[in-house]
């Protein structure tokens, strides 16, 4: 292109739509399958901000006062309650599985099959290990007379919206540990070096697959910051 | 890709008699394809082929035949509710089949019906062959999203057959009452309703994802946004704002199985219910009121957003005339869009909330009404000094501006708050959105149907049943909702299951309800014969010569007409213009369609597009 027509391009905020509107494609070189993985995100996104705001509205409406969540929420350690210690333990581990997340995807792209699997494999038991003590917290709830209806520190609301929202998210986690699993077999099997066909899909294997299930899974994790924030520390 | 081979400029230019002699192929350059051709999944059985199809164009079929069946039940539910309101004290009706039908009436024609059928149906068929795609981006994941949504519609037809029957809470299926011993279907028909829901969340955001993609990464070569039609611009901006306008509704009916299946108490104050005082405390319905609606009025443009795009196209096909104003167009469509989700609560004014609430939403009501106005001007001056052909498509379109203008005025009422409060919950409002949101788009659709019938079956429908079908419809559907404005303006509440004489009631309202009866019946036989006609011209329908309409959009343009698998044969198309090439100066047709390149058509004034 010469540059003259370059300059005749609109410039400033008039070339955001140009941009958008041009030829064939939106987003430049974006596989579809992670522009839609984007969208789906998105609108995910107004689930989770959904149920966080109707949990603002309930808290903020209950007749009765919110239970004490820093004493609702610590784990003995030791004979002496430690607030926040347990989802301490779980947020830093989903943190953790982020990472390893973002580096099987860097590992994928340099076509490094066994490294890429390993770290797909670490992410899966990351996400294990944080459900299972989420498991581990409800059952302690559940213990304590905590009931999604019910609970023996205030406001019934109190367990409506915990069990729904993290159940919400667990549901979430869980999801991610399954498709990391079965990645992780595609990974060793070689599907994506080979373009093997989706058993149901019938597509072609690529390694941008790996990215777009990190998508999802950094995603679930950014959501769980959110939920650690409204729920452990309000 | 070679592009050498289609620039054989001396054989064809002498399409217009004064062409320069030379010019340089460079004129009918496109940009180069950007992504590889897309693999297209290829059935093996009867079963992948016509039952588990993974061809966007039989799951559009899919979609329309299953969504218009449900609606069908939709009608016939309408029927035996006026019947019960023509003869109050007749017994036709027990009161709460008349909430239940009231409600499933709604639910169906709202979400079921519309949203499904434009989304879903047009949605499928059109966005892959206008956009010059093979099929949607992700095949697979769309023939999941309509199975999601025939397994919805099991679901809510199941509530029939539950203890209670179906829920009678209403379409807006407000808390506390939708669960609460009093109402129909309290526990059992309420809850399904809420799984119906949910799934049917679930299966069209699989569908959006497809509509989204293909719409924004997998156009023709040279088919900018710019250049889509108006249909699919409606039909894109309405599936961005279903994708996030159903959170609202999918996290508010799961909060409400909640309470109603664990006994939570999300949307559940304390009461006393037949003289008990019930185990919730605490909770808010003015929070699933706002969940709702937040879904609600975004709702009302989904279905209102493809009707707009759809019938900008009919309009200009059926005048030969480019359309007015296609960047306002536009722009006026994704900013409704925008704009639709800052005015929900104008549906609670009278929820009791803060006075400075209630004026900020008026005050966005109304700015939303802006840009919907400039619409309707592009419309009639697309129209003005066009070849009007009195086609079908066009009388149903010349049909929606006046009926949609109609409704849009009583919106422009109800969207202040002073205007609201007493004309709430009245049939004014019934008037207000059977108008804009029921006749209005059921108007496109029927136009779309007769406009697109060809490209589906290669046949025509047959014209003079479709113009008895238009005008009985037309005529019909004044006869029944002018006279409910006036019955607002008196007074008479609606959701009421009989309307007797009383000295709060006019008397001219009971004569009323019996016209409108006999209008809706007279209305509703018509339909049959619309039904007759859509299935019987399949087979005996007069054949139809490739694109009929001398339309320009690309579904018209594929090699074969039914299109086949994967649309365009051999090579994709490659796009040179906008779709609204009409009666250009200069040119030797008519029309010009999206494909056709420039050195065929030398000498014609086109736009620039
Ligand atoms: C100029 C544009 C519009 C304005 C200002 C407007 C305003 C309003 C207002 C204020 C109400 C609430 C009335 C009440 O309950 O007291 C309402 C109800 C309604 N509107 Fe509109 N509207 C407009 C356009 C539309 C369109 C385009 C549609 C659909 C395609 C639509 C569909 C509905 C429906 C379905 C309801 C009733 C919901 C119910 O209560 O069951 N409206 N409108
Ligand atoms: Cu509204």
């Amino acid at each position: 292109m010469s540059d003259s027509s370059l300059d005749n391009l609109p410039k400033g905020w008039k070339s955001v739509p140009n941009d958008l509107g041009s030829d064939q494609t939106a987003f430049k070189g974006v596989q579809w399958g992670k522009a839609m993985m984007w969208i789906f995100l998105l609108s995910d996104t107004f689930i989770f901000s959904c149920f966080l705001i109707s949990y603002m509205k309930g808290r903020g409406s209950t007749v009765v006062d919110w239970p004490n969540t820093s004493h609702v929420f610590s784990l003995d350690f030791m004979g002496v309650p430690v607030p926040l210690l347990l989802i301490a333990i779980m947020t830093f581990v989903l943190i953790t599985s982020s990472g390893t997340m973002a580096l099987a995807v860097k590992y994928g792209y340099e076509k490094n099959r066994k490294m890429c699997g390993h770290l797909i494999l670490a992410t899966a038991i990351g996400g294990l290990i944080f459900v299972g003590m989420q498991a581990f917290e409800w059952s302690k709830l559940i213990h304590e007379g905590v009931r999604p209806w019910s609970n023996p520190f205030g406001a019934g609301q109190f367990g409506s919206y915990f069990f729904m929202i993290t159940g919400f998210h667990g549901t979430h986690v869980s999801i991610g540990v399954i498709f990391l699993f079965i990645f992780a077999r595609k990974v060793y099997r070689g599907d994506f070096d080979t373009g093997r066909r989706g058993f149901f899909t019938t597509m072609k294997s690529d390694y941008v697959s790996i990215e777009i299930l990190g998508l999802y899974w950094h995603f679930v994790d950014l959501v769980w910051v959110f939920i650690f924030a409204f729920f452990y520390l309000w | 890709m070679s592009d050498e081979n289609d620039h054989k400029l001396e054989a064809k230019s002498d399409y217009v008699a004064d062409a320069p002699s030379v010019s340089t192929p460079d004129i009918d350059a496109v940009p180069e394809a950007e992504l590889p051709d897309q693999e297209l999944y290829h059935s093996h059985s009867w079963w992948t082929t016509y039952v588990f199809s993974q061809d966007a164009k039989y799951i559009g079929i899919q979609y329309a035949l299953t969504a218009i069946g449900t609606g069908l039940l939709g009608l016939v539910l309408s029927w035996l509710m006026r019947i019960q309101l023509a003869f109050p004290g007749l017994g036709w009706l027990e009161p709460s089949s008349y909430y239940q039908f009231v409600t499933m009436h709604g639910m169906i024609m709202v979400v079921y019906l519309l949203t499904a059928l434009f989304l879903g149906g047009f949605g499928n068929l059109l966005i892959p062959l206008m956009c010059g795609a093979r099929d949607m981006a992700f095949p697979y994941v769309n023939m999941l999203s309509y199975w999601a949504f025939v397994v919805a519609v099991l679901v809510l037809l199941a509530s029939f057959f539950v203890p209670g029957g179906p829920t009678g809470a209403g379409w807006t299926l407000y808390p506390p009452q939708a669960i609460t011993a009093g109402t129909p279907g309290y526990n059992g028909g309420i809850i399904l309703m809420l799984i119906s829901l949910i799934l049917f969340v679930a299966g069209f955001t699989m569908g959006g994802l497809n509509y989204i993609i293909t719409v924004l990464q997998l156009r023709a070569r040279g088919m900018t946004l710019m250049r889509m039609p108006l249909t699919i611009w409606g039909i894109f901006t309405a599936t961005v704002l279903a994708m996030f306008a159903f959170p609202a509704l999918l996290v508010g009916c799961l909060m409400m199985t909640l309470d109603s299946l664990l006994g939570t108490s999300f949307f559940m104050p304390a009461m006393v219910s037949l003289g008990e005082t019930l185990t919730h405390e605490g909770g808010s319905p003015i929070l699933f009121q706002h969940l709702f609606w937040f879904f609600g009025h975004p709702e009302v443009y989904i279905v209102a957003l493809p009707a707009f795009g759809i019938v900008s196209d009919l309009l200009s096909v059926h005048s030969r005339k480019t359309i007015f104003g296609y960047r306002m167009m536009v722009w006026a469509i994704v900013g409704i869009g925008a704009l639709s989700f800052f005015v929900w609560a104008h549906h609670m004014y009278v929820s009791g909330m803060n006075p400075w609430f209630g004026f900020f939403f008026a005050t966005t009501t109304l700015i939303i009404a802006v840009p919907t106005a400039i619409k309707v001007y592009n419309w009639i001056l697309t129209l003005w000094r066009g070849n009007i052909q009195l086609s079908l498509p066009m009388l149903f379109s010349l049909g929606f501006i006046v009926t949609f203008l109609n409704g849009g005025l009583t919106g422009l009422f109800l969207g202040n708050v002073t205007v609201d409060v007493p004309l709430s919950d009245t049939y004014f409002v019934v008037a207000h959105f059977h108008m804009v949101m029921g006749i209005a788009p059921i108007l496109v659709i029927f136009g779309a149907i007769y406009h697109w019938y060809p490209l589906i079956t290669g046949r025509m429908m047959d014209e003079t049943l479709g113009k008895i079908h238009f005008w009985i419809t037309f005529l019909g559907s004044y006869a029944i909702y002018f006279p409910m404005h006036y019955q607002g303006f008196v007074g008479v509440p609606r959701r009421y299951f009989e309307i007797y004489d009383s000295p709060y009631i006019d008397t001219s309202t009971l004569l009323l309800n019996k016209f409108i009866t006999i209008a809706v019946l007279i209305v509703g036989a018509a339909q049959l014969l619309f039904l007759y006609n859509l299935f019987a011209s399949a087979r005996l329908g007069k054949k139809s010569e490739k694109n009929p309409w001398k339309a320009n959009s690309l579904e018209w343009q594929t090699p074969q007409m039914p299109p086949e698998h994967g649309n365009w044969g051999k090579e994709l198309p490659k796009v040179y213009r906008w779709p609204y090439d009409f009666s250009v100066p200069g040119a030797k047709e008519d029309y010009i369609p999206q494909n056709q390149p420039p050195s065929e058509i030398i000498g014609a004034k086109v736009e620039k597009t």
